[in-house]
């Protein structure tokens, strides 16, 4: 036992503390009356005026804190994190066609981003080709659009694939999206060791947030999970898995629900990868997470801290993982899309510095920031810039990477990430007596969590006990500066009619019954149950569209419609 | 919250939440629907991943007296664009159309253009939204 | 008023939907309306299929509709739907969320779905809701479904209105012999055994067996309910379901039962129009303070009664 105070020092301190509150606070109260009857975060905890010793007294360093690199990893999965290596700073980035995001990759990389991260258009994201009826007026507007093999390569024209990390935000095509990034670095001379990167492919969080799914939850969560199988036989280095968090924040949650509701998202994937029959330690180290840094500072700092402590003990205890890198919870960070403002979005930069802050205190491993103009469209250049150089400036002029885990042993800090861990336990034992995540999800439990606690938001919102500045203090009427923020240009209408004559040549020029052979091989694998990547990887490599694949999928496995909950 | 029970009267005021386009962020969508409801209206949402066409035969069907759209997706000016046009050749252009979502600024002239009523940016406050739909079905009545 | 409403019941009767849209809130507003049009539909009407829909949320009942319909349409029926939310009591409003499992049909011109709240009136069912099934009936609509969510007692009334009524439910709902007591669950043609792909199913299934077996589940005159096991989401069932829809049709109209039943349900359409005609004035007294005061020396019953009276002159 390590314990930070002995007795004497507390109960010395205690009564310090009567004093105070009999002498010294009633004074400062009578000058100023506290702003707000009570000061939540946004999650609800109730944040005390003054935090000390008294407040984590029976601390145990050891077990609580510990030691970077040490189990229970409080303070991070590395001995030295940002003083042996910074975090990536990796920007989600991609729109109209493929050509476009060639250049914007090249332009990112060119001003310092260490880390690819591709953003796919609506289409793409659910398995639609360009030419389907349902993408029209879609096309390459939130992202890449991405058909065919022949489009990744033109992405990764000019960028050897060797030398890069590239995150691919794409859930249930999965499959198809990796094999074209494996199909592209091979093409390129990379060898599968080095090809490294990351396919988010967590299907759970699309049924409660996200909302990209395609087929129903347990074939999803096979899919995926071929993905996960496949990629540790195969991809060294390649992160198949990215549970996410930051998806599940945006749609409402708050910062317990967002690491309870992912971490039991976790828990569903090791349990199925175990049934599979395979070892955790084989998979574990492959497993990477996905959180969001919202605008309450110490909130997000604690937060993180209290998810790695959480999932380094559940992969200890619960899946009786050995290797020490099966317990890291490493993750990428985004900063809270949701709580930029459409009104006076110069503030946007200010709060992308202050998330990004509290992601680096918290110990992220890689690092989104967003742009100003999020609230209004896909990044121009000139936004996206100043999102980079904000992480280049905390990393290289502020000091706070020169050292591990600065806040800890902060009373406040402390009892926060115990606070949280403490809620966040409770939501998962509440999972676990439903019978796991997924039962959960068919039950719909999350997605009525979500809905409540967004309205809940909105309501303080409106009733003025949350602060928006340019929202509800400090609204300005007439905003001159919005209608000067400089909008990335995008020509929709071409970008679609380009991708519809690509497929078209493509279709002209493939071997067709290659084609439908690779794809009805995948059609029977899928039916017996096989891992369906192999078959996957060879249709991409035939020139198969992406739609021709998932469609073949859906016909096997069905498609999901949600149920109302409100 | 305003009650439209104490502002009309006899018919329940029925105002159509739907989600055109692919994108899938329902939260705005499912928040304004829940505050309509609480407001005392009549809501159907239809659920994500809805066509223009499908959309002008749920408010056909249930003879709404108010239409809002959320669109996250960026694909706004296409979409809105066939809805408006559906409406118009279904002779249903009387029931007012708000749309909510991300635009920016410069599509919002073309978006009225297209005889959407109103537009609301994020931020927009709940009872804004709530005191409009009760205005616009109104004057529909009249 | 008269001239607009004949337009709008020839164009409906034409196959103008967004008239037969209009026509059917019209049956929401007022009772007078409301009988004007059923009298000049009520001729046309009579042949429908009337299939009710009901058990406790969650059990599939959307999901399975969306199914029906799609294998009525390959034999091309026209389908008509009344989807009944319950209101909030708080605020009035209701957020009617049942269409949005039937959406893929939305384009399809033969399909008809109307989504409905209940407003707060006892029963569940609305007035408004039967008088929708008599004017889609009048308009054509061959199997015309009415869903509501069957929590308690209080939709046994769906059972008067409808000529196959299916219950659904689902595996692990608890005691199951409980949720059979709940009233509605007795009142069943059909049982569906919805997400039968679940482990617990076997279970329920034997259940709901030695229900109708033992006589718990009461037969309806000579028709011994029946049970079929659905996974609406995969699809399977279905055609076993239709199979026994359509036998209990067949049933009913061998029987004579079909006409009686639709016979039941205009008797029970009145019953609610004499309700609501009748609650709107009282409601209206009781508002506007109308209601003589209560003091110690009254007889509560003499005082109802000269209230019901002036109420019944004022008709």
């Amino acid at each position: 036992m390590t314990k930070l105070f002995n007795s004497d020092s507390i109960e010395k301190i205690k009564k310090e503390l009567e004093k105070w509150e009999k002498e010294c606070l009633p004074k400062s109260l009578e000058r100023y009356k506290e702003r707000m009857e009570k000061f939540t975060t946004l999650s609800g905890i109730e944040v005390k005026r003054l935090y000390t010793p008294v407040d984590i007294k029976d601390y145990d360093y050891s077990a609580r804190i510990g030691l970077p690199g040490m189990y229970p990893f409080t303070r991070g999965i590395h001995a030295t994190m940002y003083r042996g290596r910074l975090w990536t700073m990796r920007m989600f980035s991609g729109y109209g066609a493929p050509e476009d995001t060639n250049r914007r990759l090249k332009f990112l990389i060119e001003h310092g981003e260490t880390g690819l991260s591709l953003a796919f258009d609506y289409p793409t994201l659910v398995g639609l080709d360009s030419d389907h009826p349902l993408a029209r007026g879609e096309v390459g507007i939130c992202g890449v659009a991405v058909d065919s093999l022949w489009d990744m390569q033109i992405i990764f024209d000019g960028i050897y694939m060797g030398d890069v990390t590239t995150n691919m935000t794409i859930n249930p095509p999965a499959p198809v999206l990796l094999s074209m990034y494996v199909a592209t670095a091979e093409s390129q001379g990379v060898p599968y060791n080095q090809i490294g990167g990351t396919t988010q492919n967590d299907p759970l969080k699309e049924f409660i947030a996200q909302k990209s799914y395609v087929f129903p939850p347990e074939p999803a969560v096979k899919i995926a999970m071929d993905v996960v199988e496949w990629s540790v036989k195969n991809l060294p280095k390649w992160n198949p898995i990215s549970i996410s968090g930051y998806h599940i924040r945006e749609a409402g949650s708050d910062a317990v629900q967002e690491i309870a509701f992912t971490i039991a998202d976790g828990i569903a994937y090791v349990r199925h990868l175990i049934e599979r029959g395979m070892d955790v330690d084989s998979f574990a180290p492959r497993l990477s997470f996905f959180f969001d840094c919202h605008i309450n500072f110490f909130e997000e700092i604690a937060k993180f801290r209290a998810a790695r402590r959480m999932w380094a003990k559940i992969m200890k205890e619960w899946f009786n993982a050995k290797k020490e890198r099966s317990l890291w919870m490493r993750f990428h960070t985004q900063t809270a899309g949701v709580s930029l403002t459409a009104q006076q979005p110069y503030n946007n930069i200010i709060r992308t510095t202050i998330e990004a802050l509290a992601a680096v205190l918290g110990g992220t491993q890689s690092l989104h920031t967003n742009a100003l103009d999020e609230p209004y469209r896909v990044p121009s250049e000139f936004a996206a810039k100043i999102a980079l150089r904000t992480q280049q400036i905390i990393a290289y002029e502020t000091g706070v990477a020169d050292t591990v885990d600065p806040l800890a042993g902060s009373y406040y800090v402390e009892w926060l990430t115990d606070e949280i861990e403490e809620r966040a336990w409770r939501y998962i034992d509440r999972i676990e007596r439903m019978g796991g995540m997924i039962e959960a999800v068919k039950k719909g439990y999350p997605q009525r969590e979500i809905t409540e606690t967004s309205y809940r938001f909105q309501r303080e919102v409106e009733e003025g006990k949350r602060f928006i500045v340019g929202v509800n203090i400090f609204v300005e009427e007439e905003e001159e500066e919005i209608r000067n923020v400089p909008l990335l240009d995008i020509n929709q209408e071409e970008v679609e009619n380009r991708q519809i004559e690509r497929l078209k040549k493509l279709r002209q020029t493939r071997d067709k019954s290659r084609v439908e052979t690779c794809l009805s091989k995948l059609r029977r694998a899928a039916e017996k149950g096989e891992n369906i990547i192999p078959y996957v990887l060879n249709a991409v490599k035939a020139l198969a569209t992406l739609g021709e694949i998932m469609d073949t999928l859906k016909e096997v496995y069905g498609e999901w419609r949600e149920p109302p909950i409100f | 919250m305003e009650r439209t029970s104490d502002i009309l009267k006899g018919k329940r005021i029925k105002v159509l939440v739907a989600k055109l386009g692919l994108d899938g962020h329902d939260r705005g969508a499912k928040v304004v629907a829940r505050a309509l409801k609480d407001a005392g209206m009549e809501v159907i949402y239809t659920g994500i991943r809805q066509t223009p066409e499908m959309v002008v035969e749920a408010a056909m069907q249930e003879d709404v007296d108010v239409i809002g759209v959320s669109i996250l997706s960026g694909a706004h000016l296409s979409l809105m664009e066939r809805l408006m046009k559906l409406l118009k050749e279904n002779k249903m252009n009387d029931i007012p159309v708000f749309l909510g979502g991300t635009i920016p600024l410069p599509d919002i002239p073309k978006l009225k253009e297209l005889g959407i009523d109103e537009i609301f940016l994020p931020g927009t406050p709940l009872h804004t939204i709530v005191e409009y739909t009760v205005k616009a079905a109104n004057r529909r009545r009249k | 008023m008269e001239k607009t409403l004949n337009g709008i019941i020839s164009s409906a009767l034409d196959g103008d939907r967004r008239s037969l849209g209009r026509l059917l809130s019209y049956l929401e507003e007022d009772p007078i309306k409301t009988s004007i049009i059923i009298n000049k539909l009520i001729s046309r009407s009579g042949k429908g299929h009337v299939i009710g829909i009901t058990g406790i949320p969650g059990s599939g009942k959307s999901t399975l509709i969306s199914k029906l319909i799609t294998s009525y349409r390959r034999e091309g029926y026209k389908i008509a739907v009344v989807a009944v939310d319950p209101t909030s009591p708080y605020s009035q409003g209701a957020l009617l969320g049942d269409r949005l499992r039937m959406q893929e049909h939305a384009t399809d011109p033969n399909v008809f779905i109307r989504s409905v709240s209940t407003r707060g009136l006892k029963g569940g069912l609305s007035l408004a809701a039967l008088a929708m099934i008599e004017v889609f009936d009048a308009m054509g609509y061959d199997k015309i479904f009415i869903e509501s969510v069957g929590v308690g007692q209080a939709d046994v009334d769906i059972m008067y209105t409808a000529h196959t009524l299916l219950v659904v439910t689902m595996p692990g709902v608890g005691d199951e012999i409980q949720a059979l007591k709940a009233g509605v669950m007795e009142i069943g043609d059909i049982y569906v055994l919805n997400k039968s792909d679940k482990p617990e199913a076997a279970r329920t299934y034997e259940y709901l067996d030695f229900a109708i077996e033992s006589g718990e589940l009461r037969p309806k005159g000579d028709w011994t309910p029946k049970i079929v096991k659905t996974s609406a989401i995969m699809g399977k069932g279905i055609s076993d379901l239709i199979k026994n829809i359509d036998e209990h049709y067949n049933y009913l109209v061998k029987s004579g039962l079909y006409q009686e039943k639709v016979l039941i349900r205009r008797k029970f359409m009145l019953k609610l129009l004499i309700e609501k005609i009748f609650l709107d004035k009282l409601d209206n007294m009781y508002l506007e303070n109308k209601l003589p005061d209560i003091g110690e020396s009254e007889d509560l019953y003499k005082v109802a009664r000269e209230v019901i009276r002036e109420i019944a002159n004022q008709i």
